[in-house]
């Protein structure tokens, strides 16, 4: 099973490598003339005002960090998903409890208002 | 090496003997093999987009009462090789003050991550690139790659509303990696594995009614519209959509850079309905696939290619959501139907009943999950229209 992963690691350096093979080929291909205004940041035809970095909402971190949770849980359900055959009442009882508390997590963020906006 | 031996299942071996009677030297084989095979898959990928393209915008012509393109080559067949090399060929605009090396890496990665998605994909039985046992787990690993990449283009065009679209894009991206990865585990409860080829292979009963789609057709609901939000498809295409002024993170790059956003857009849908084809539609499975085992092949892209008209279709017909009715419906409705599904899955399996049986009471299970999800969601829907008519409807004055 190990000498599968070779595949992965030959397509992984063919599939990365070969974007910059078809970039370079466009770059020996295209015109080249830089222009200060062809340059210059799209703003549907008006100057930019202000520093382009604007400030990072705090509504994408509660977003982020209640995706992390839910990965996490979703990692863990992999393992028991794979081994569910094998395993008995026991087990899904305890996965039972184990989304019931994540679920109990969801209900509390979304009450708090967490989940609103965007 | 004689023809009854020439099945699909041995052409690997059937290549490396061919190699070693070569003379080369036995350790250095699978690497060329494996290096030949991941040309292969290249190659296939890209002549695969080319059709794509016409496929899609030849649908989404049609549904609009209109022709598509139909000038250059037969039926228009020849316009994407047309569109191709005109970006191959267009001035690539950097903008000053962009971050170079996320900027120029961006679009690698997002090439990147799609096809390498394609090295678990079955396209016949055992005819696969990698057939790991951790198939699926893979596909979701790599998929977080593609939203690191959209992040990478909206953060190094030094343009506000690259980054805007570059944040709100990975808010969605990331959040519908959940319901995609809890509705895929939900076939993988009922075959068993994490293999791609054995999930294919699990669906085997009942000549087609054994797919996962008539057994458990919401976990293939909640797939769908995950795939649709992964792949940045309309309904979900608020960031990237072409008839906005501003494309997303899409803005700043022109030339060959663009066209890798582009094609990486169109693989990433075809890889997703190839996903959805192995996990939910019985993959290469079919009438007589045990005798002839390329028929495999040609079953499994017919289906993939089903899928991927859905998907066209669904993009023309449907009008755009806007980002927080995107983000409600994934967190609000997706998960908890997804988590409530797995674990009524997981129930329904562990009490061991008979085959028909089963399936069948899978099948009442998912119904009634998925009309009571939507039940609850109409009902919240009408009391938010409620609402909004109440505070729109202007005060009479009584004279």
């Amino acid at each position: 099973m190990l000498s599968e992963y070779g595949f992965i690691a030959a397509l992984g350096i063919i599939a990365f490598i070969f974007p910059f093979v078809g970039v370079a080929a466009a770059w020996l291909l295209r015109p080249k003339r830089p222009d200060p205004i062809k340059n210059s940041a799209y703003e549907c035809g008006v100057e930019t005002i202000g520093d382009t970095w604007v400030q990072f909402r705090a509504q994408y971190y509660l977003f982020a960090l209640i995706f992390v949770i839910f990965d996490i849980e979703a990692i863990f359900l992999f393992p028991f998903a794979v081994a569910f055959k094998e395993v008995g009442l026991f087990a899904v009882v305890e996965a039972f409890l184990f989304i019931m508390i994540l679920i109990l997590g969801l209900v509390y963020a979304w009450k708090k208002g967490a989940l609103e906006w965007q | 090496m004689d023809l009854s031996q020439l099945d699909l299942r041995n052409l690997g071996l059937l290549f490396n003997q061919l190699l070693t009677s070569f003379g080369v030297p036995p350790a250095v084989v699978p690497i060329i093999g494996s290096l030949l095979g991941a040309l292969l898959l290249l190659i296939f990928a890209l002549t695969l987009v080319l059709g794509l393209v016409w496929f899609e915008r030849k649908i989404a012509a049609r549904i609009q009462d209109r022709f598509g393109p139909n000038r250059v080559g037969p039926f228009g067949l020849l316009q994407t090789i047309a569109d191709a090399l005109k970006l191959l060929t267009k001035e690539d605009i950097t903008p000053t003050n962009a971050d170079r090396v996320t900027y120029n890496l961006a679009p690698a990665l997002a090439v990147f991550h799609v096809i390498m998605a394609l090295a678990v994909i079955p396209f016949a039985n055992n005819v696969i690139g990698a057939n790991i046992n951790v198939g699926v787990m893979y596909i979701i690993a790599f998929g977080s790659i593609g939203s690191m990449a959209a992040l990478m283009a909206g953060w190094s065009s030094n343009n506000k509303y690259a980054l805007l679209g570059g944040f709100r894009v990975v808010a969605q991206l990331l959040s519908y990696e959940i319901p995609l990865g809890l509705a895929m585990m939900i076939p993988v409860l009922a075959a068993g594995t994490m293999n791609m080829n054995e999930l294919a292979e699990a669906q085997y009963r009942y000549a087609g009614f054994g797919w996962y789609i008539f057994v458990m057709p919401t976990a293939f609901f909640i797939f769908l519209v995950a795939t649709l939000a992964e792949g940045e498809r309309a309904p979900f295409d608020l960031l990237e959509a072409e008839s906005e002024i501003v494309a997303g993170f899409n803005i700043e790059y022109s030339g060959m850079k663009f066209a890798w956003f582009f094609l990486a857009f169109f693989l990433n849908s075809w890889v997703l309905a190839a996903i959805a084809t192995t996990v939910f539609l019985g993959g290469w499975q079919g009438p007589f696939v045990d005798q002839i085992p390329a028929l495999g092949v040609i079953y499994f892209l017919t289906k993939t290619l089903v899928v991927f008209w859905l998907l066209a279709w669904i993009r023309a017909t449907f009008p755009r959501l806007r980002i927080d009715q995107m983000m409600s419906y994934c967190w609000k409705f997706l998960v908890p139907l997804a988590l409530v599904l797995f674990m009524v899955t997981a129930v329904v399996l562990k009490l061991n009943l008979p085959h028909p049986l089963e399936g069948i009471v899978l099948l009442a299970a998912n119904v009634v999950l998925l009309l009571g999800a939507w039940w609850l969601l109409g009902r919240e829907q009408r009391k938010q229209i409620g609402a909004s008519k109440r505070a729109f409807t202007p005060e009479i004055p009584r004279l």
